[in-house]
């Protein structure tokens, strides 16, 4: 396994109590597999890419839990040694392109640099890199565009740049935060096709985190859902979208608005969950969800449900406990 | 007085340019022109009563800026905007900037309604969108994200209005809560048979909600058509285009173009048809000439029978 993360706990310590942000996460993402996280907003996915490379804002602290990178534990790392493994073993995409570069250098200076930090090459063999990292991630004309600077690029090429960068020291692992949100749709579509051949020719592991579940369909191989800081499901793509398991995979999968190309259809309307997600200051106990639920009864509001195997997948839901 | 029959709202040839020249003194030293964006170029479009029509398009396409030429936020520099009905009102995409922080929602509620001698309570209204009554007497940072939403339809209804003009209502918004605010605009769309003018840059959301879609592109519409035949049969390339970019969530694995290059400079947009550089089907007119809007297409391959 490049990636497993065990049992993460995550707590943003405040003045009355500490707020849990991630409870008790684990998974773990395999050679050349694309894992996506999913989640609305305040589920705990960002969170979650940020505690794995060490990127946390104080106060913000794991609380408990392991992270291991190629069976070598890197959340007791000190700062300086998470830091070699930054950028060198994990690669990072962010959600705006825009601040992810330095304006003030051309993108041939910062791809030159960044590669020169982390591989021992001469600065002609890190030019002749930046290079063919420019062209393997599809931006025209590249020896001209090596001497361009962030703002002249659209913002596409700025995410392909970002890309490239990302993958300048061959990391095992890529983890892209929102890669595609910030993008037109047609755009979208080409950077999820980049990710996604970069991940099968380098043989690189994915953590793609992202709110749209169209994006997870296009890419990963997997997916986890998270609800409330809490996994509440995982398996493999194909099967989360047609069959999902939990109740709210269920619902998000309902509220999703889709094209129906067919002549003459009849418009329904949206699945639809009342309610909205729990503020981290109020989770219900037992499960998160279960305020929400369609098909709660009294175990889910006394007991927190562990994932159990439904079908392919594995669910957070007490539907699924053998009786 | 218009005809029963007529459109609630249409919009001849309605163009809108934007000065982005250097200042003055700099255009003098340096010698440069004045510089115009054609943010929108000679929009024709009819909007029937109690229908929903959309405008589809990405960033910079102009769809942003059709909506506020329809509610007078910005003035039309050619052609011209017809209104038959009596109010019309508009939803922004972001409820947390179009609030007043300051303000209870009941005062935001009524704002749009004070000078009226009879008019609705704030309560039916609040109810309306699924709202507590209590509700009034809080501030909007008391809310979510789609309960403010719901303020801000609640606002627009007040002055019980025939036209909603909705610029990326549920853009931003998560899509359990998309769900919910799609839900209560159809609902309130049949009860108090509404139009809707819909500004999305969201397909499957345009689908959901629309009776007919105008397809934009650099500030014309390239395509309009009924939302059952856009989607099953669309015409224009980048219609087409626009369509094979949606990820595909059934995953059906059906065969799709590859989407190529970016939307262009408006500034500096390409002679002929706007979209040539990026269309499979150009040739040496469509580099040449703007194609005419023929049969609610605006497409020299499309008339030609070439596609």
């Amino acid at each position: 396994m490049i990636l497993e993360v065990q049992d993460l706990r995550v707590e943003f310590p405040t003045r009355h109590a500490s707020l849990v942000a991630v409870d008790g996460i684990s998974f773990a993402v395999a050679p050349g597999e694309v894992l996506g996280v999913v989640g609305e907003s305040g589920a705990g996915k960002s969170v979650t890419g940020l505690a794995i490379i060490g990127l946390l804002e104080p106060p913000g602290r794991i609380a408990g839990g392991e992270v291991r990178l190629e069976g070598k534990r890197i959340d007791d790392l000190p700062p300086e040694g998470l830091r070699r493994i930054r950028g060198r073993r994990i690669g990072m995409v962010f959600q705006d392109p825009l601040t992810a570069l330095n304006p003030l250098y051309s993108i041939g200076r910062q791809l030159e640099e960044t590669i020169g930090t982390h591989l021992a090459l001469s600065p002609r063999e890190c030019r002749e890199r930046a290079l063919s990292l420019l062209k393997e991630v599809g931006i025209p004309a590249p020896e001209q565009r090596l001497h361009h600077y962030p703002h002249q690029f659209s913002g596409g090429m700025r995410q392909r740049v970002v890309i490239a960068l990302a993958i300048a020291a061959e990391p095992a692992l890529l983890i892209a935060d929102e890669p595609t949100t910030a993008l037109d749709v047609s755009i979208q579509a080409q950077i999820i096709a980049l990710l996604k051949r970069l991940a099968k020719e380098r043989g690189t592991s994915v953590v793609l985190i992202t709110h749209d579940m169209g994006v997870i369909a296009e890419t990963a191989d997997r997916v986890a859902v998270m609800y409330a800081g809490r996994m509440v499901e995982i398996g493999p793509v194909r099967e989360v979208i047609h069959a999902p398991r939990h109740p709210y995979t269920v619902g998000l999968m309902g509220s999703i608005p889709k094209i129906k190309a067919d002549d003459g259809f009849q418009r329904q309307k949206l699945l639809q969950i009342d309610g909205a997600m729990p503020r981290l200051n109020a989770i219900p106990a037992g499960c998160a969800f279960h305020p929400r639920c369609p098909r709660r009864f009294a175990r889910c509001e006394a007991e927190r449900p562990e994932l159990l195997a439904a079908g392919a997948s594995r669910a957070a839901c007490w539907l699924h406990a053998s009786r | 007085m218009q005809a029963a029959n007529s459109p609630l709202l249409s919009l001849h040839a309605v163009s809108r340019d934007f000065d982005v020249s250097r200042p003055w003194l700099n255009r003098m030293l340096e010698r440069e022109p004045r510089r115009l964006l054609r943010a929108v170029d000679k929009v024709s479009v009819a909007v029937e009563r109690g229908e929903t029509l959309a405008l589809v398009g990405e960033s910079g396409c102009g769809k942003s800026t059709v909506a506020r030429l329809i509610v007078g936020l910005y003035t039309p520099s050619e052609g011209r905007v017809d209104y038959g009905g009596r109010r019309m009102q508009m939803i922004f995409q972001d409820p947390y900037a179009s609030l007043n922080p300051r303000w209870r929602v009941k005062s935001i509620i009524e704002e749009p309604i004070k000078h009226l001698k009879t008019r609705q309570r704030y309560q039916d209204l609040l109810q309306q969108v699924g709202l507590a009554v209590e509700d009034g007497e809080k501030y909007p940072h008391e809310f979510s994200g789609g309960q403010r939403q719901r303020i801000s339809i609640a606002r627009a209804l007040a002055g019980e209005p025939d036209l909603l003009v909705c610029d990326e209502p549920t853009s931003a918004l998560d899509v359990s809560v998309q769900a919910q605010i799609l839900n209560l605009m159809g609902e309130l769309q049949r009860r108090l048979g509404l139009t809707y003018v819909f500004i999305s840059h969201n397909l499957a959301v345009v689908s959901q909600v629309a009776d007919r879609v105008g397809v934009m592109y650099l500030g014309r519409i390239v395509e309009l058509a009924p939302a059952a035949e856009l989607f099953a049969r669309p015409r224009h390339p980048y219609t087409r285009m626009l369509l094979d970019a949606v990820p595909d969530l059934q995953m059906s694995g059906k065969p799709r173009t590859p989407v190529a290059g970016e939307v262009p400079n408006p500034l500096a947009p390409p002679p002929g048809c706007a979209f040539h550089p990026r269309c499979p089907h150009a040739n040496e007119r469509c580099r040449r000439e703007v194609p005419p809007v023929i049969d609610n297409v605006a497409c020299h391959a499309v008339a030609e029978g070439r596609i």
